[in-house]
């Protein structure tokens, strides 16, 4: 790399960081540049909030999958919240060192399961579990919600982890030395410290729930209704396009696109939610 | 080295690559229906072993896809299960080489044997919703239909005739999954190719038909469709013999076998 001297390896690595971020661009320009114009054509209000889907009729109301996708969200955050930043609290907290070299690479592992691994589980042992004990057809909101729930733990888990761990030692030391116990500095002075890291870690695993799409189209069972309880079954915005994409033309195809504008607008919205709160830590220090 | 001399060489290197086919393995894309994509693959693995030089892929994706994709050119085969070929497919070449049923399955746990073609409208339009009604057990039906678009659905939906579908059913991406949910849930009522049908899941007669091979051949089982393979223009060369041997005594035989219907 001699010859390129000091000036042209920054300008090559410059390219190469700029072709990764331009092809990001180009995917969001894309979508946009396809899905736009359908959503201000068929009126962007009748687009989002009529609840009458019918491709074949011409009629394209998402509201039942913007519903659906909160729901089953929501009901993955339920579950998957309090059972991550608990889990990264005792390993970070309560447990030495060496033993938790162990069990978190365990559980990074997790985030590489295939969804797909994660939807048959859903299919085969859920959603029987489900039907025979709660009534429903199964494959339901509740369903939906369990397996994202587990899916988006590793990454609320890894990230809280790493904010709790970037608490300084000497606000532990401080509260044990005025006398509190273990448990009394972890619920009072570390998470608190480390609040803004796990929001973001919250918000970082719910923008995963709400993308995520092959295990949910296999367990929350597709149809296009307003679920009235969670033993409904939906159909979320993800689901939606990955089902009919291989069919639509024409405006369906269009439709779906604008489907995908409001995913990416959902998305951007949460990511920089999760961007003001990590940046509030770090204003703090 | 400059940019003319590596466009040039790369266009050889294609070129030879292409070539290279040409002479060993030909290579033949069938894409489309899901119904139909389990006996293409039988039946290429069969024309395989007889014409070692020409390599058959089967894809999956649907009917709609098979007409893309044979429009596009990225498959020469298409393969289309509808009863009506849509407007854009007029282009192509459609050839029938089977016939598919469809059957209205049930779970095995549920005791009724039969229903009529105006019974399973109502059921699909939500009209009818506890087993009840039709004469079984005292519970409600969960409906399992394909996503709008596909070749079964749309074939079923045109011979059963003013079905709008019940906005609780569930929707399921292919013939496979359909027969998945239906086997696991009691109450579940589908429909799927009839070359499907297994001891996980219960076909019921329909108008007093049952859906066996010998009952879509006599023509008195109503939900039938033809399945298509679609070509640009008149089939040729290893394409031609693909579709050949699909047509031939040997082929029909297999399709019969496997549980579609042979056209000769």
């Amino acid at each position: 790399m001699k010859f390129l001297g000091e000036k042209g390896v920054r300008r090559v690595l410059a390219g190469i960081a700029f072709s990764a971020i331009s092809a990001l661009l180009l995917i969001a320009l894309f979508i946009i540049k396809e899905g736009l114009p359908f959503i201000i054509s068929y009126g962007p209000l009748k687009f989002l909030f009529s609840s009458d889907w019918q491709p074949q009729a011409g009629r394209f109301g998402i509201w039942p999958m913007i519903v659906a996708s909160v729901w089953v969200t929501l009901g993955a955050m339920l579950l998957g919240a309090p059972l991550g930043v608990a889990c990264a609290v005792f390993l970070t907290e309560f447990v030495p060192r060496r033993v938790m070299g162990v069990i978190k690479p365990t559980i990074e592992l997790l985030a590489g399961i295939p969804s797909v691994v994660y939807g048959f589980m859903g299919v085969m042992v859920l959603a029987p579990l489900i039907r025979s004990q709660l009534g429903g057809p199964g494959l339901s909101v509740l369903a939906g919600a369990i397996i994202l729930g587990v899916m988006i733990l590793p990454t609320i888990i890894s990230i809280s982890i790493d904010s709790i761990q970037s608490v300084p030692n000497s606000y532990r030391e401080g509260s044990l030395a005025l006398g509190a116990t273990h448990w009394q500095t972890t619920y009072m002075v570390t998470v608190p410290a480390a609040k803004s890291g796990i929001i973001a870690a919250i918000i970082l695993g719910m923008g995963r729930a709400i993308g995520e799409t092959m295990a949910v189209i296999m367990v929350a069972g597709n149809a296009v209704k307003i679920p009235i309880s969670a033993l409904d079954s939906v159909r979320t915005l993800t689901a939606n396009i990955a089902l009919e994409m291989g069919y639509a033309t024409g405006q369906h195809r269009q439709a779906l696109f604008a489907t995908g504008v409001v995913l990416l607008v959902i998305i951007m919205i949460l990511n920089s939610l999760a961007g003001m709160a990590i940046r509030k830590k770090a204003g703090k220090r | 080295m400059n940019k003319g001399n590596l466009i040039a060489m790369s266009l050889m290197t294609a070129v030879l690559i292409l070539a290279g086919c040409g002479q060993k393995r030909e290579a033949v894309i069938m894409a489309g229906s899901t119904a139909f994509q389990p006996f293409a693959e039988k039946l290429a693995d069969q024309f395989m072993v007889q014409n070692p030089g020409i390599n058959v892929t089967v894809q999956g994706g649907g009917s709609a896809v098979g007409i893309q994709s044979a429009l596009a050119g990225t498959a020469q085969i298409g393969m289309a299960d509808l009863v009506q070929l849509p407007e854009e497919a007029k282009d192509l070449t459609a050839t029938e080489v089977a016939r598919d049923g469809i059957a209205i399955v049930i779970n095995p746990g549920n005791r009724i044997e039969g229903l009529t073609i105006k019974q399973v409208r109502e059921i699909f339009n939500g009209v009818i919703a506890n087993w009840k009604q039709v004469g079984g057990d005292d519970r409600p039906i969960t409906v399992v239909s394909r996503e709008a678009g596909s070749g079964t659905r749309t074939s079923f939906e045109q011979i059963v005739g003013d079905i709008s579908l019940i906005k609780e059913a569930l929707i399921q991406d292919s013939n496979g999954t359909i027969r998945e949910t239906v086997a696991n849930d009691a109450n579940a009522v589908g429909y799927l190719s009839h070359g499907l049908i297994n001891e996980k899941i219960k076909p019921v007669r329909l108008d007093g038909v049952e859906c066996t091979t010998e009952q879509i051949i006599s023509g008195k089982f109503k939900l039938v469709r033809p399945v298509f393979l679609l070509t640009q223009g008149q089939p040729q060369g290893a394409v031609k013999q693909v579709i050949d041997y699909m047509l031939s005594a040997e082929g029909q035989e297999t399709i019969k076998s496997s549980g579609l219907i042979p056209v000769k």
